[in-house]
């Protein structure tokens, strides 16, 4: 950054911020008009939607840093936004912050097959790493569903898992070494090229991390080899309950399925209708298994697997016969956010994760609150490794469905974290879950992520105000809630 | 020398009046599981914390993966109460001498020869419960397999050797045993095995294991029987006997090749990198991505090489344990490690120097 720049004033106002920034962007890379910022102001949950004062869509490292310098000099907070599918409010902008948009860093830079890694830009998209090393005979691992549109820095600042994560893990275990801008705008390596890098484990501590600690510019992640062979079973229930014990009867049988994934009956009817797939919609569940490996492996493994959901009371059974027709089984799993919003004028989703034996009774409780409630709940989840996701169909235009509707996510959540699981499993907390943060943690433990987030940014300007409540915020939370007859902040302040 | 878990009341409340108590009088702790793996990181003194009366196996329910267990439960019963259920710890963690215990095992963040197969101790790390710098008791992550709410210090204070908290628990996802696991040996010089290693590991072969000393390639397989059949069909070489035994003496340390009285380096490299031009005698697992070096070359000379490939030096055993044992960090990445640690322990009190001088 030019040292004899000039200097924008202290509350600077959008026009003058513009025109600062144009000093070291190119004239089409800084969005100042109302009209244009307007694509920016929500990410994937939309009913929480800002203008932020200025968007900036960087393509070189150089131009990241020089964002970060000026604004951290001038103390302006910055949000980063990958592709925006995010489903917690974390790329929500900030009225009076800059909006680094990281879409122009698309390329993939560099494949090493033989040391199975690649070199990628944060706003590649997850699908094009696969789809670039395929006739190679590789791929990425964690496949979320929002796949073809997600970029790899919002999977890494989300730790985005998929449908085959409970054998080949979460974007943690799959990633090797982060370009990282912080928010003074030093570029640090994080992370190596090796399996394993000196000192603390900030690759780890990267991932997850809301865009709290630092912009991801460069991503090394790890390749696999597509497995030789893959078989998908899909087994109906006629009781929610025998199909959540199926799912850890499988696992009691020492086989790790490559994906293991649940449909409750209106999610399958909803998915049906839009995919045609050939669903059982009069089955009560449907558990999707599929088994990958070598042919032999598949081979002794899937008879383990027919017997015991079998033995688990499954009243209908299918293996997809060909490629073709197990991609059209997957196909309908996919889809089914989309297949939602078909049935309801808006869905809100629910990422809570439990440990596994707890399904049945979570599913249970979940359909009984949806009554009292009277909102109806479509259920398609992780269920190999307990993540549910509820969708909470709505309609916004009702007036006080939204806020009936985000009482009741709360109350999901505040279950999950009951059955000893968690607030959310792949989505992050954004600001959509900032309360319930609150009943997750206590006051110390909430005070050593803050005093972590200051290690990397001392003065709050990387995403302020989500992911981590202030004690205060938890204080005036936890006046209207108490949560098992204890205070939470019992020293605190109430309002 | 202070010692946890005798009068068998509130162990984590114990440990967290002791943290006060040094906090309060400015005394290091030099925090101590089955002592072990003293030898590892630099020398670092303080009034000694002994964590092994805190152990026990808090939950284990075998259907849903997962085991938790207190930091000074020792290794051995850990993984023998896991074998009779058909489970195992993916990482295959060594325990280099009896006595091993889970919060050292964690602490140190050491995996076996599964670890680029299977993953690494970090990778299998659910949750944990520590006791910060200031003795408060800590819970983060849990139990569950997918867990994003808040920053993942879980997965921070693995191999952080004790420097940002008393690790008081832990829960970590654990594996099925693999039906069966055969071993085979064949005869290749080094900058053919890394590469062959690294070919295989691009195809769908359920190898678990592999390492290449004196010229001869070991390569072990897991899996269901029929899918280790076919894989040794597929890999070619002179099936083992005693595979098993050879594999925990790598694991241990206990192969001849360790036994030597020149400093030992733990080399990391990107996998498929070529032999390096150090002098000194080589023993490579992990598919190239571990490498074990007795050598008397100067630290500098062994650094400036295996920086030039992206990889980091460790002197493992032997050497100046008061200089920098790991690798030195450029100054951005100090800079924030020398922040992370006053997060978490703004008077460092534990194991002062022990990772880094300045740590
Ligand atoms: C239909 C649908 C299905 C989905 N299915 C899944 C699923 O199966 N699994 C799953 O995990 N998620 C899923 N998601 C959620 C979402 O796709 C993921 O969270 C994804 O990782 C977000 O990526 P993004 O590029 O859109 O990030 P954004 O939404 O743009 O940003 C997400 C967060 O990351 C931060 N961020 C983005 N890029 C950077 C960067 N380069 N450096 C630092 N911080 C950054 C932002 O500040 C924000 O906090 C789904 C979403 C939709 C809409």
């Amino acid at each position: 950054m030019a040292q004899t720049a000039e200097r924008a004033p202290a509350g600077v106002d959008r026009g003058t911020l513009g025109r600062m920034l144009r000093q070291w962007l190119p004239e089409t890379a800084v969005l100042d008009h109302p009209e244009q910022l307007r694509p920016y102001e929500c990410d994937g949950l939309s009913a929480y939607r800002k203008l932020p004062l200025v968007v900036v869509l960087p393509d070189t490292i150089e131009q990241v840093q020089t964002v970060m310098r000026y604004c951290a000099s001038q103390q302006i907070p910055v949000v980063a936004r990958g592709a925006g599918t995010g489903l917690s409010g974390g790329a929500l902008p900030l009225e009076n912050g800059v909006l680094l948009s990281l879409t122009k860093f698309n390329r993939i830079l560099d494949v090493d097959l033989l040391n199975r890694t690649a070199r990628v830009q944060p706003g590649v998209r997850n699908l094009a790493i696969s789809e670039a090393v395929s006739a190679s005979g590789f791929y990425y691992a964690p496949d979320p569903s929002s796949q073809i549109a997600c970029s790899i820095g919002g999977n890494v600042a989300e730790n985005a898992g998929g449908l085959h994560c409970l054998k080949y893990g979460l974007t943690v275990h799959n990633i090797l070494k982060l370009q990282v801008v912080t928010v003074e705008g030093d570029l640090v390596t994080v992370g190596a090229d090796s399996l394993d890098a000196a000192g603390y484990d900030l690759l780890a501590l990267m991932t997850g991390s809301e865009g709290m600690l630092g912009i991801i510019v460069e991503i090394t992640v790890r390749l696999l080899p597509k497995p030789a062979s893959a078989k998908l079973i899909m087994a109906s229930f006629d009781d929610i309950e025998k199909a959540g014990n199926a799912v850890g009867n499988i696992i009691a049988t020492g086989i790790i399925p490559g994906g293991l994934e649940m449909m409750d009956n209106l999610a399958t009817r909803a998915t049906e209708d839009f995919v045609h797939a050939g669903y059982d919609v009069d089955a009560a569940a449907i558990l999707f298994c599929e088994l990958d490996g070598t042919p032999e492996e598949v081979s002794d493994d899937i008879e383990q697997v027919q017997k015991v959901l079998e033995e688990s009371g499954c009243t209908d059974m299918r293996i997809a016969q060909d490629e073709q027709q197990r991609q059209l089984f997957w196909s309908g799993r996919k889809a089914a956010f989309p297949a939602a919003g078909r049935l309801s004028p808006d869905y809100y989703c629910i990422d809570g994760t439990i440990p596994r034996k707890k399904i049945g009774y979570v599913l249970t409780r979940i359909a009984e609150m949806g009554q009292e409630y009277g909102l109806r709940i479509a259920n398609v989840f992780h269920a190999g490794d307990g993540n549910l996701h509820p969708l909470i169909l709505y309609d916004g235009n009702q007036p006080g469905e939204l806020e009936r509707t985000e009482e009741l996510g709360g109350k999901i959540l505040e279950l999950s974290v009951e059955v000893g699981g968690t607030i959310t499993g792949e989505h992050g907390v954004g600001v959509e879950k900032i309360n319930q943060m609150c009943v997750q943690f206590d006051k110390s433990e909430l005070s050593q992520f803050h005093a972590l987030k200051a290690a990397f940014d001392p003065n709050n300007l990387l995403n302020p105000g989500k992911a981590v409540p202030t004690l205060s915020r938890c204080a005036e939370f936890g006046a209207m809630h108490v949560h098992k007859g204890e205070l939470k902040f019992p020293e605190l302040e109430r309002f | 020398m202070q010692s946890v878990g005798q009068a068998g009341n509130n162990v984590d409340k114990e440990i967290s009046l002791l943290v006060k108590q040094a906090i309060t009088e400015g005394v290091p702790l030099r925090l101590r599981g089955g002592d072990t793996k003293a030898f590892y990181g630099r020398a670092s003194e303080g009034q000694p914390l002994e964590l092994r009366g805190h152990n026990g196996i808090v939950s284990y329910e075998p259907s849903e993966l997962v085991v938790t267990a207190r930091a000074g439960t020792s290794l051995a019963e850990l993984e023998s109460a896991l074998a009779e259920h058909g489970q195992m710890l993916g990482f295959e963690p060594p325990h280099f001498a009896e006595g091993a215990t889970v919060g050292g095992a964690i602490a140190c963040g050491l995996s076996g020869p599964r670890r680029p197969y299977a993953g690494s101790v970090r990778d299998f790390v659910l949750g944990t419960r520590i006791i910060n710098g200031r003795g408060e008791l800590l819970r983060f992550g849990g139990q569950v397999m997918k867990n994003v709410a808040g920053y993942d210090i879980s997965r921070l204070v693995v191999g952080a050797l004790g420097t940002l908290g008393v690790i008081v628990e832990v829960s970590m996802k654990v594996l099925p045993i693999p039906a069966r696991e055969e071993t085979v040996r064949i005869s290749m010089l080094c900058s053919q095995a890394i590469e062959q290693m690294n070919e295989w590991a691009g195809q769908p072969i359920p190898i678990s294991g592999t390492c290449h000393h004196d010229g001869t390639l070991y390569v072990r397989v897991s899996g269901s029987v029929k899918g280790v059949e076919a894989a040794i069909g597929r890999l070619d070489g002179e099936l083992i006997d005693e595979g098993a035994a050879f594999w925990h003496s790598v694991k241990e340390h206990r192969h001849a090749f360790f036994a030597d009285d020149r400093s030992q380096w733990r080399i990391s490299v990107p996998q498929a990198a070529p032999p390096l031009p150090l002098d000194g005698e080589w023993l490579i697992e992990w598919g190239g991505g571990q490498r074990w070096l007795k050598s008397d070359a100067q630290a500098v000379v062994i650094r400036k090489q295996v920086e030039a490939v992206g990889g980091h030096a460790t002197l493992f055993r032997g050497g100046d344990r008061s200089d920098e044992v790991f690798h030195p960090l450029p100054p951005g990445l100090f800079n924030l490690h020398r922040n992370l640690k006053n997060a978490f322990d703004p008077q460092r009190i534990f194991n002062p120097g022990r990772l880094y001088r300045e740590l």
